[in-house]
């Protein structure tokens, strides 16, 4: 970061998009800050811890598992200012009885402006959770946004899934409308187990298991829109080929073997469709199937190589891919039948592209100073389709790869060797708050789901 | 003291058993009449064979009661046999008669087989030529192609499995660790079916080669150096059955 000139760090493109404008240059576009609703000012949070409503002992336990996930889903989200717990009253309220709203609100701190609290119960082996939000700052006649109950086995697990369902009301009741992520999956590749297997965990990291167990090597997984199947590549006897697993059986199912390579399967935002690279015909190149293996249709031709097709996640009109047709590997955009390619990366190497929910973005990964005397670093950026803007996401650590949006379009995750090894991290869409997800072995190719 | 007792019953069973032999031990016999002592006569015929064939013992003794041969056991005093040895065998016969005992040898050769036509596939040696003779072709940073230095080492490649017209190859392309998983596994294919291109127009049958692209999934070489990477750019010949 030093070795920066300082006019271009922390410049800031105040916008008041929802999500992104990138008007900017390209000519001055290091450490160009930009993001979510900056410029509008954040839902000042307060986010109390659950009080117990029992006397089990398993309250304990449950509560810190219960308050420590709520709130990182809440500081995760990026459309809070969430005020810190050392700004908190001593007694926090446990329901709505209990709620002072003028120590909350008072002013220079913790100056909140909504409160969410609640409690927490055992009983039975059954866990009971009452959660509020409430307008601690506007002097109304009703202050509840939000009142939910949560009942469910009393496991840590359990407990993880309503705090994440109790952040994602918080979200979408104050994000304007946009569901949150915190009960989203992430699907990704370890080698933790001695191959490279698929494995899955929720979008905080937790929960990290294997999916499939193939012992060969397991590439790219795309989960479908819907969240019933995950698309992946194997290496077979043969060659590479797509595999599909579908969670409604918990199995794998058996999908169409076309010979060749078969590589980097992604699904078309209804589900009805993949795009692939395929070598079947000779050179990789891509092509459309149905989501059932047939009525196989090739977009592009010649050499390539082309690979890793991602489709417009709003339209389903277009598709950007990956090419080396004229040397090293760039982005290009086709319309969904092959006709209309359009290069949209002019230099360096370019790989990885992920379309954003809204349909506007992409974010690749891309050694854009590449050549004799300048080794440049894989580095995620963010590029505007309709103007090629872009603006680097990562900076001066290590090689990133395969970025991924998450569902809210406020989020990417992606993997790096920042540590020396290759693991997965997320951050919020302009480059911020970044948080390592994965510690044990290599892990890579991460795949949000689309909900 | 149960010592004692011991050594004292073994004394007594020793003493015991002594008294025994001697009680049964046989008279010394009478003095026997001038024997004859016995002939004996033994041939193969034919007394060479190849391997599975038989041939035919025959012999002859006279003042023999009891003949035997070896590995056959006792038999009449004259008589013939057919055997098969396996391998080239002295057979030995045993006369013995009241007047002595005697012997007579007859040898018969064997003639091992011939040897086996050649394998028609000697695996082995033909997997040992390959690795001796066959070279990788490698490539340059972000290319498919085959470049000028490679072709000695490909026109080689292509001599070699034209006059082993038998040897079927699977061609592995492999990248260096740098850029994307997928778009390495992509060029890894463009390498691997550019030696199989190139291998075919050298007049090499299509039909024995298989291509699969490993990208940069199984390096042979882990260290971030050129002359490493250089090494991971490949297309690997892999010889199969």
């Amino acid at each position: 970061m030093n070795n920066l000139p300082h006019h271009k760090r922390g410049r800031m493109v105040t916008l008041s998009a929802l999500l992104f404008l990138l008007a900017v240059t390209a000519s001055a576009q290091d450490w160009i800050r930009t993001g979510t609703g900056l410029g509008v000012e954040k839902v000042r949070l307060a986010a109390a811890d659950f009080k117990p409503a029992t006397q089990d002992p398993k309250n304990t336990d449950l509560l810190k598992t219960f308050n420590d996930t709520l709130f990182n889903d809440l500081d995760n989200a990026g459309i809070f200012d969430l005020v810190s717990k050392s700004f908190y009253p001593l007694q926090v309220p446990g329901q709505p009885s209990e709620l002072n709203a003028s120590e909350w609100n008072a002013s220079p701190a913790p100056n909140a402006s909504m409160l969410a609290f609640g409690n927490l119960g055992v009983a039975a082996d059954k866990v009971t959770v009452q959660g509020w939000l409430y307008d601690v700052k506007s002097a109304t006649t009703s202050p509840q946004v939000l009142g939910k109950q949560y009942s469910d086995n009393a496991t840590s697990d359990a407990v993880r899934v309503i705090a994440h369902r109790f952040a994602d009301e918080i979200i979408f009741r104050l994000g304007g409308g946009i569901p949150g992520i915190a009960e989203s999956k992430i699907y990704f590749v370890s080698d933790r187990s001695g191959h490279k297997e698929i494995w899955a965990m929720d979008y905080d990291g937790a929960n990290q298991h294997a999916i499939t167990h193939l012992g060969t090597i397991s590439l790219s997984p795309r989960v479908s829109p819907d969240g019933s199947r995950l698309a992946f590549s194997s290496v077979l006897k043969n060659g590479w080929e797509i595999m599909m697993y579908s969670f409604d059986l918990n199995r794998m199912v058996s999908f169409t073997r076309f010979g060749g390579m078969n590589l980097s399967p992604s699904w078309s935002p209804d589900g009805v469709k993949l795009a692939l690279s395929s070598s079947r015909n000779g050179y990789p190149n891509i092509f459309a199937i149905d989501a059932s293996g047939g009525n196989s249709r090739r977009l592009t031709s010649g050499q390539g190589p082309d690979v890793s097709p991602t489709w417009n996640r709003k339209t389903g009109a277009q598709i950007a891919f990956v090419s080396g047709r004229t040397g090293l590997p760039q982005i290009y955009t086709m319309e969904a039948d092959g006709t209309n390619v359009q290069r949209l990366t002019d230099q360096g190497y370019a790989v990885s592209p992920n379309w954003a929910p809204n349909g506007q973005f992409l974010t690749f990964s891309w050694m854009r100073k590449y050549g004799p005397g300048e080794p440049g670093s894989n580095d995620l950026y963010l590029m505007d389709i309709a103007s090629k803007q872009w603006v680097q996401l990562t900076h001066d650590a290590g090689r990133n790869d395969s970025p991924c949006w998450s569902p809210d379009g406020r989020h990417i995750v992606f993997q790096s060797h920042r540590t020396g090894t290759d693991q997965i991290f997320s951050m919020l869409a302009d480059g911020t708050n970044v948080k390592q997800l994965t510690f044990s072995g290599n892990n890579s190719q991460p795949n949000w789901s689309w909900k | 003291m149960k010592r004692w007792v011991t050594l004292v019953f073994i004394l007594s069973a020793i003493l015991l058993v002594s008294a025994c032999k001697k009680k049964v031990a046989p008279p010394p016999p009478p003095p026997p009449p001038a024997p004859s002592a016995p002939t004996a006569s033994l041939s193969a015929n034919p007394n060479t064979v190849d391997k599975g064939q038989a041939t035919t013992l025959t012999w002859q003794t006279t003042n023999a009661t009891d003949v035997s041969i070896d590995g056959i056991g006792p038999v009449e005093t004259s008589g013939s046999r057919s055997v098969t040895p396996t391998d080239s065998t002295t057979y030995r016969l045993t006369a013995k008669g009241t007047g002595g005992t005697q012997d007579a040898t007859a040898r018969v050769t064997v003639n091992a087989p011939p040897p086996p036509p050649p394998a028609p596939a000697p695996s082995l040696s033909d997997q040992q030529l390959f690795a001796q003779n066959v070279k990788d072709i490698y490539f340059d940073y972000d290319k498919g192609d085959i470049r000028p230095d490679q072709q000695a080492s490909l026109q080689g490649d292509a001599q070699f499995l034209q006059q082993h017209p038998n040897i079927h190859i699977t061609i592995e392309g492999h990248c260096d660790e740098r850029g994307s998983t997928e778009y390495n596994l992509a060029l890894g294919t463009n390498r691997a079916d550019a030696v199989k291109n190139a291998l075919i127009q050298s007049g090499v049958g299509g039909d024995r080669i298989k291509t699969i692209s490993y990208g940069k999934e199984k390096p042979f070489c882990t260290e971030s150096n050129e002359s490493c990477w250089q090494q991971n750019r490949r297309g690997h010949f892999v010889y199969e059955q």
